[in-house]
């Protein structure tokens, strides 16, 4: 954030507001806000920006992780479509949401991640509320745990991490720790570095998982690496928190995607859970999601839902409801939820298929690299491995924009554009 | 099972409002009256989804071209300018020389929350006064966003049932240099008091002389008057005087878009070069908070207020509103006068707005929830909207009953 000096403030009154330099001059020294430093540009934006500006007819655009069909358009789900008509018929009005968001929201929501049939909610063990999509639900979890957290006060996170969970959990005023993840040698996981550091994390600290198709690289753990995990971090006493902004959309299966979060639970430890729609439902823009705490009594569960309504209030009071109606509708409707678990698989393999298609073209091209990571990591992103002054290349000769880490949003490429991008990548990495 | 880590966490007090709303819906009697939640109400007491609303609702769903992509992280461009230029007047000196910009919120919380975490992170400001008595939010949203004093200047006269003057001047002159003074922009939540035009001026003064921020609360801009420019008027002078200060604008009750949390971020500068630093670094704010606000009801708002023919749509809506309430008001003050209940009643119809500061005191509040199935605040705070033809007998004639059978301090 930008330095604060203090200032002298002149009286306003002194100042005459018609247009001459002199007045520009004294109107900065007047004003309380001369101070304020230009914050750093964001990252992807800019590479939104700069791609918008170029006019070669084949440039492609991998930064933004949003869902883009195989002609590169932004997909609205046929289930959703759907669930807006069945809306629209209900004439709901416009009143004010509870704090918390609609019950049935909250129980659709969880029962999503947990399973129809859990054992959590049906006994009332969950304080489910809607968060404003993802990152309203990481907010509302990490301002939670900030208060009412009993041990250490840092959030573990892997490395790398979705560059907002760092801000995010500062502004809610915990601390950020890192444990080892990604594994630049083989854009893979780093098992072995992962579980050495969680081993060394101090008991009863909070650490941060991501449920599937990790963000940014696209590295899962292998279910029974999971299984590891769950048993050192069940050791060590550590509290899981679990994001998890893909589920349906990574594996094309709404159960085995939210598999680590169950597991976990059936392992026997309380966790809290934030999901999002943006990408499974493509809701990106209606802000729809939760945050949820697994307690250990109904008790309790009431207790922290009272917090969590206290917490949301000084925050925007109540959440916003269509997306959370379009929700709802979908999965309580049984034709409208066969629709969007047909929708989210078609969106899930498209991106396995153009992953497929990227690594064959590769091949094609006669590249000698092992671009096994192309396939084996899964969901929006991939890390491709290439290096700054690779991407740089690959951005200013061949109009290809990703992120400097050499992250690419699978979702930008298409049956069409594949081939040119392999060739590209090609290019710049051989 | 290890010992929940959450076993100490205690139960938070139930929040007034929503515990009063609760009791109503659970309350089985009749003729029971809902005073208590500030919503909007038809005169048949059924929430009114705005006309322009459905059209625009149905317009939207039928275009293609629309999808659901994010929206930039300060929000619908259409709607933010539209929204500011409503707010300070198209004559206005800072929206014509880039001193004025505007950023989508979550309605008027959000909106409040946004400029409160600016001034605290990035202005520093630490100290913050708001009316007593207020919107039960206000501290919350300050304290919250990392202010460390939370401050009241006076404002309500129990004993006149009117403006407390000479206690809001001794208090704002008392106020330490840089505070932030929370002021409503109109409609006065909850006691529906306004200074006059020339009590603005002079509080116009004093926050000058004493080099105060002013954060406006605009939350009922058309809806109190019925008439946006004049409900605006109270910020489009201080805008006229030069000051650098924000405004929290709320489209909730203007739009009856209560549930869809559109708000703007009115933020006036002195300078036009400091616009681009304090929206990158609000950037940063929101993106810690929530990456981006929601589409569907800004659409809605964007649109309407950058067409002329569903803007004056959207303005008879509006009148619509005001004049209900306006009636209600008149309505009330005369039965009660007629029935002589103790006391004056002017006050009902001097008051401006959704809410009406009774003067009823808590043993006379709670005789009218508990014997009469009439629900209001503990404060004595009514929403007019609650009232209306059907009822507006049975409430008056309920209060005469509680006034003339209650010994309480100051009616």
């Amino acid at each position: 954030m930008s330095l604060i000096s203090s200032l002298k403030i002149f009286s306003p009154s002194s100042l005459n507001t018609t247009q001459n330099a002199l007045s520009v001059v004294s109107s900065r020294a007047n004003s309380w806000w001369s101070h304020v430093e230009m914050g750093p540009p964001d990252p992807i934006l800019g590479v939104t920006e700069a791609f918008k500006r170029d006019t070669n007819p084949k440039k492609m655009n991998l930064g933004v992780g949003a869902y883009r069909d195989d002609n590169g358009k932004p997909f609205i789900l046929p289930a959703v479509k759907m669930a807006e008509a069945e809306i629209a018929k209900k004439n709901m009005d416009k009143e004010y949401s509870p704090i918390s968001g609609s019950p049935e929201f909250c129980k659709a929501t969880i029962n999503l991640a947990l399973g129809e049939d859990n054992e959590w909610t049906k006994n009332g063990l969950n304080a489910t509320v809607q968060g404003i999509s993802g990152t309203g639900s990481l907010r509302i979890g990490t301002a939670f745990l900030s208060a009412f957290f009993p041990g250490g006060k840092d959030l573990y996170m892997p490395t790398p991490t979705w560059g907002n969970h760092v801000p995010l959990a500062k502004h809610a005023g915990l601390g950020v720790k890192q444990y080892r993840y990604y594994d630049p040698k083989t854009c893979g996981f780093d098992f072995h570095g992962a579980l050495q550091d969680i081993a060394k994390i101090p008991e009863r600290s909070m650490i941060l998982l991501h449920a599937c198709a990790h963000n940014p690289t696209g590295v899962d753990p292998k279910p029974e690496q999971w299984a590891e995990m769950s048993k050192v971090i069940k050791e060590k006493k550590l509290f899981p928190f679990f994001d998890m902004a893909y589920q349906g959309f990574a594996s094309g299966d709404i159960d085995k995607d939210a598999a680590p979060v169950r597991m976990f639970l059936k392992d026997g430890h309380q966790i809290a859970l934030s999901q999002s729609y943006a990408k499974n439902m493509g809701l990106y823009g209606e802000r729809a999601g939760a945050f949820s705490l697994i307690c250990s009594s109904k008790e309790e569960a009431a207790a922290t839902m009272s917090q969590l309504k206290i917490i949301i209030r000084p925050m925007y009071s109540n959440p916003p409801v269509t997306g959370a109606r379009i929700a709802t509708e979908i999965l309580t409707n049984p034709s409208l939820r066969s629709q969007w678990l047909k929708d989210v698989k078609g969106m899930a393999d498209r991106i396995i298929s153009m992953r497929q298609l990227l690594r064959s073209n590769l091949a094609k091209e006669g590249s000698s690299r092992d671009w096994a990571h192309i396939t084996d990591q899964i969901g929006m992103f991939c890390f491709t491995g290439m290096t700054p002054p690779q991407v740089e290349k690959l951005t200013k000769d061949f109009s290809v924009y990703l992120t400097k880490d050499g992250r690419i949003s699978v979702a930008g490429i298409t049956s069409k554009n594949v081939e040119y991008l392999a060739h590209a990548i090609h290019q710049v990495t051989k | 099972m290890a010992p929940s880590k959450f076993a100490s966490v205690e139960s938070a007090p139930p929040i007034e409002v929503f515990a009063l709303n609760k009791a109503y819906v659970e309350d089985t009697f009749p003729q029971k009256v809902n005073l208590g939640v500030g919503a909007y109400r038809t005169d048949e007491g059924k929430p009114w989804v705005l006309p322009v609303v459905r059209h625009m609702e149905q317009k939207l769903a039928a275009d293609e071209t629309l999808n659901k992509e994010y929206l930039p992280v300060l929000g619908y461009e259409p709607l933010a300018s539209a929204a500011t230029r409503m707010l300070l007047g198209s004559d206005s000196a800072s929206l014509k020389e880039g001193r004025a910009t505007g950023i989508q919120c979550l309605s008027g919380t959000g909106a409040l929350r946004v400029g409160a975490e600016f001034l605290a992170h990035i202005g520093k400001h630490s100290i913050v006064y708001s009316s007593n008595p207020t919107w039960g939010n206000h501290s919350l949203v300050f304290l919250n966003a990392g202010f460390t004093s939370y401050r009241s200047y006076r404002y309500w006269d129990a004993a006149k049932k009117a403006l407390d003057f000479d206690g809001l001047m001794e208090d704002l002159r008392n106020a330490p240099e840089n505070s932030v003074i929370i002021l409503h922009a109109c409609a006065h939540n909850p006691t529906g008091v306004d200074p006059t035009q020339d009590q603005w001026r002079q509080i116009a003064d004093l926050i000058e002389e004493r080099r105060l921020f002013p954060f406006f609360d605009s939350a009922y801009q058309g809806f109190a008057s019925g008439d946006l420019d004049r409900d605006a008027w109270a910020v489009r002078y201080f805008d006229s005087r030069g000051f650098e200060m924000v405004c929290a604008q709320s489209f909730a009750k203007n739009f009856g878009l209560y549930n869809e949390r559109v708000g703007n971020l009115t933020f006036v500068a002195k300078d036009r070069s400091v616009i681009e630093p304090v929206r990158s670094q609000i950037t940063l704010l929101v993106r810690a908070n929530y990456s981006n606000p929601p589409n569907h009801g800004a659409r809605i708002v964007g649109t309407v207020l950058n067409d002329p023919v569903l803007t004056e749509q959207w303005k008879s809506h509006i009148k619509t509103m005001a004049d209900r309430i306006i009636s209600m008001r008149l309505g009330l003050r005369e039965r009660l006068e007629k029935l002589e209940t103790p006391g004056t009643w002017n006050h009902i119809t001097d008051q401006i707005g959704m809410f009406s500061f009774t003067g009823l005191g808590p043993l006379a509040v709670d005789k009218l929830i508990a014997d009469h199935h009439i629900y209001l605040l503990k404060g004595g705070r009514i929403n007019m909207c609650g009232l209306n033809t059907g009822n507006i007998d049975y409430v008056a004639k309920c209060i005469h009953e509680v006034v003339t059978t209650t010994q309480e301090a100051s009616l």
